[in-house]
């Protein structure tokens, strides 16, 4: 099996144990992944505010560049890169003068895009095209007796993925399950983290990640885990400050490759769980 | 204190602004918004807005341009699209307030000093002049033009992403940016925007 990789700005910044954590579990998995070349950042939800023609076009000529390379499957880790390339994928198909905006400016430097490679996330690639049961052949230490708070947050399930289920997603539930986790049931998978808003407006971006963290350790769980760098980013570096304005939340924020790369009894500098602000206690446990 | 008048009259209107949005792809469908406030009730953010999404959803399209172009909703919105899956009448109400932040930046009306629409302006211009977003540098310009002072209270931070090997100063790039920048450029020109 092998996909188009695009990493996005995140994972090669502050969300780096993501991308650290995830190859190794790939590559353990025979999956090969071949880093789209000289892609560009996905625009995030930033671009489309400013300009939706371009941001498309941005976007598109990372499509461009992979329909050249002649693999259709892109894999895009990143919530915001996952849901830009699709949604630009959808903007294609669905309007016609964006189509036409896009492919002629794609074509003032030799580039086409048909819109025919399928944009997947990890989750969908692990449980559709690899499996849980070839997930599971390569458990070495079942993470027995962890209990863990899936977060799936807002951008990979709406509006356009079709592996999951928009409000109630189970895709890393099962995935969790098989590595040997207890899930926690918690209302919030979906709950939006506050975005960016953490950085631009505290007030009100802080108080959505700390009810998120209260929640879960509410729930009893040990550790959150997620599927998305800004999501880690903000239930993990901010817990100073959101001790500061309400009250401290001790839970670890992990991606969840960082738990399949435990599980499978990889290596600690292919878990990278170094890279985490907040003491992980609970994990360095099941790592003992 | 400060005394506004709460009531909006009629000629406060834009007449024709809200046909035009509703023209925009993706947008038709807020004709048929019946004003039920599912979106305002599933908005994690609504509480802080100064109209919810449902009176936004409102104000366009009995064209109260001017209302929504400067509320704080439209910069407010996260992108969580909680109110997009859960709209009966199919709404793309994220993709209604992305429009209307496009028209904000465009007139120049959005709040000047308000963090929110900086980031999205010197993401776009990173991601112009460079390929690539480093993060270090793009909340650096956000502060300077927002509020330097409330750098320092971030140096806190900063430490943290040094000790767990997160942070970096080098400015990230693709390699061919006159290719991006010749696909900008020709977007512009596509757009009847560019420059004589
Ligand atoms: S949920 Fe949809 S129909 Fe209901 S008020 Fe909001 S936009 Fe209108
Ligand atoms: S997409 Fe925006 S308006 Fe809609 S629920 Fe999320 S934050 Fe609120």
């Amino acid at each position: 099996m092998k996909y188009a990789y695009f990493p996005g700005c995140s994972l090669k910044g502050t969300g780096r144990a993501y991308e650290e954590s995830l190859l190794p579990v790939m590559k353990h998995l025979g999956v090969e992944l071949q880093e789209l070349d000289d892609w560009n950042c996905c625009g995030a939800t930033a671009y489309m505010a400013v300009d939706e023609g371009k941001a498309c076009a941005a976007a598109a000529r990372n499509l461009a560049i992979a329909e050249k390379s002649g693999l259709q499957q892109i894999l895009a880790p990143c919530s915001a890169c996952y849901l830009v390339l699709n949604k630009t994928q959808h903007y294609l198909h669905e309007y016609p003068a964006m189509r036409q905006t896009v492919s002629r400016a794609l074509a003032t430097v030799g580039l086409r895009c048909d819109g025919s490679s399928a944009v997947r996330h990890p989750l969908d690639v692990l449980i559709n095209d690899i499996g849980l049961e070839a997930v599971k052949q390569k458990i070495t230490r079942p993470l027995k007796g962890l209990k863990v708070a899936p977060y799936y947050g807002c951008q990979i399930v709406r509006p356009y993925a079709t592996f999951d289920d928009q409000s109630n997603p189970t895709t890393m539930d099962r995935l969790l399950e098989t590595l040997g986790a207890t899930v926690i049931k918690w209302p919030l998978k979906t709950k939006c983290c506050g975005g960016s808003l953490t950085g631009t407006l505290p007030e009100a971006g802080l108080r959505l990640s700390y009810i998120l963290l209260k929640e879960a350790i509410k729930r009893g769980a040990d550790v959150i885990a997620t599927v998305c760098p800004l999501c880690q980013f903000n239930l993990d570096a901010y817990h100073p400050k959101i001790a500061a304005k309400w009250e401290p939340v001790p839970i670890p924020t992990v991606y969840f490759s960082q738990l399949m790369g435990l599980a499978f009894g990889l290596p600690a500098d292919q878990v990278v769980l170094n890279r985490g602000m907040v003491p992980m206690k609970p994990l360095a446990a099941a790592m003992a | 204190m400060e005394i506004k008048r709460t009531i909006k009259y009629e000629a406060d209107r834009v007449p024709g602004f809200g046909r035009d949005v509703m023209s925009v792809p993706g947008c038709e469908a807020l004709e048929h918004c019946i004003q039920c406030g599912t979106c305002s009730g599933v908005c994690p953010l609504s509480i802080y807005m100064d109209y919810t999404p449902r009176q936004v959803m409102e104000l366009v399209r009995s064209d109260f341009k001017n209302e929504v172009l400067q509320s704080h909703t439209i910069w407010l919105c996260a992108s969580c699209y909680a109110c997009t899956t859960e709209c009966p009448r199919q709404i793309r109400i994220t993709d209604i307030m992305y429009e209307l932040k496009q028209r904000a930046i465009k007139e120049e009306v959005y709040p000047k000093r308000f963090p929110i629409p900086v980031l999205a302006e010197e993401f776009t211009k990173m991601v112009h002049d460079y390929g690539r977003i480093s993060e270090t540098w793009l909340v650096t310009k956000m502060y300077l033009r927002t509020n330097p002072m409330a750098a320092l209270g971030m140096a806190g931070l900063g430490m943290n992403l040094m000790k767990t090997g997160r942070f970096s100063l080098k400015q990230d790039k693709i390699e061919h940016r006159e290719e991006l920048a010749k696909i900008m450029e020709a977007v512009d020109h596509e757009n009847g925007k560019a420059k004589a």
